[in-house]
């Protein structure tokens, strides 16, 4: 759910990176606060246990620029992909603008893509929202590992709905500013739609 | 859409931003915050100076969300009040019309007493305002600056 101020004339929108665990969300929302203009971004918070595993949520502010005098900022959050932390993933969807599924391309983690998955559209569903409208885009990440699977056989398992979809190194940085400009774009335009409703 | 989007229009700002200045005086507070429960900072009073605001106000919506969470497991509705007693400085966290988060940090320059007894009647007044400005957001004839927006205006965003 954005938020529009008036008197400040700020749009704010809210993307969440979900997939399974270790796939690299945290790489992505990293890479980019490395990246960006210090004057673009605040700070970037890890709620993460002692082994650097996401226990809560990563949040990175951002913003991109400006439209009609309207500065607009996203906030980036990631869900924490192990299968037992369900509650708090269901948590961090609520008010959600726009989904990047942030694959991982290696063989053995084909089984956890699926689970990740269903486990993101069941958990939408419960929040209202249908991840076939909704603002979404896949990333494969990964792809310079041995192992991996061809792109044409993830995106038969996983991107059934023909989303935009992206190959990514995030510990690189390879396709992760392409994720992030491709979902922004989609959650402006899915706004704009709504407005002209 | 699972909720309406919340639009703040200036005349509803100012009068939050009346609440959260009069709430930092007569609680003798540090600084006031008032959040959406979805983590965007929407109004902030007192000495904001050396605080991260936007993180504060992410952090704030996650442990909202997290003891909504407790609640439910409990078959509790929502714990609506949180307090975290530091060595300086307190948090005071009010939830209001299930919609908005109060947040008040203070020092020992006041009492917790004090501050509770003024949050409840910044609370009456806010709900009162969130209320009005959730009323606006479901008018289907007010315009939203999206409207105005055109394709061309998003791709320019993103040209390098």
């Amino acid at each position: 759910m954005s938020f529009i101020n008036y008197l400040s004339r700020e749009i704010n929108c809210k993307i969440v990176y979900y997939g399974p665990g270790l796939c690299g969300k945290t790489t992505n929302l990293q890479h980019i606060y490395n990246r960006t203009n210090p004057d673009a971004k605040g700070k970037m918070i890890s709620l993460a246990t002692e082994t650097e595993r996401t226990l809560f949520f990563d949040f990175l502010p951002l913003e991109i620029g400006e439209i009609r005098g309207f500065k607009t900022r996203f906030h980036l959050y990631t869900v924490p992909g192990q299968v037992f932390y369900d509650a708090s993933r269901k948590l961090i969807l609520k008010g959600v603008d726009g989904v990047v599924f942030v694959a991982d391309s290696q063989m053995l983690r084909a089984e956890a893509n699926s689970e990740s998955m269903d486990n993101l559209r069941t958990n939408l569903a419960e929040q209202g929202y249908n991840l076939d409208t909704i603002p979404y885009v896949i990333q494969y990440n990964k792809r310079d590992m041995p192992n991996i699977s061809p792109v044409e056989e993830l995106r038969q398992m996983l991107n059934t709905g023909n989303v935009p979809e992206y190959g990514a190194v995030a510990t690189t940085g390879e396709g992760v500013f392409e994720t992030l400009k491709s979902i922004a774009k989609l959650v402006l335009t899915e706004l704009k739609r709504g407005a002209a409703r | 859409m699972a909720s309406p989007q919340m639009v703040m229009y200036e005349e509803e700002f100012a009068q939050v931003q009346a609440v959260t200045n009069r709430l930092v005086q007569d609680a003798n507070a540090r600084v006031v915050f008032v959040i959406d429960k979805n983590g965007q900072l929407i109004s902030a009073s007192g000495d904001t100076r050396d605080i991260d605001t936007t993180s504060l106000a992410s952090l704030t919506a996650g442990t909202i969300a997290a003891t909504g969470g407790i609640a439910q497991l409990l078959r509790e509705q929502e714990f609506a009040t949180q307090y975290h007693e530091g060595v300086r400085q307190n948090v005071h966290i009010q939830v209001v019309s299930g919609r908005v988060i109060l947040v008040v940090i203070f020092d020992n320059r006041t009492s917790l007493g004090l501050v509770r007894l003024r949050v409840k009647r910044a609370t009456e007044h806010l709900t009162r305002i969130f209320e009005m400005v959730m009323a606006k957001a479901q008018d289907p004839f007010r315009n939203s600056p999206f409207s105005e927006i055109t394709d061309d205006d998003i791709d320019n965003l993103f040209n390098d």
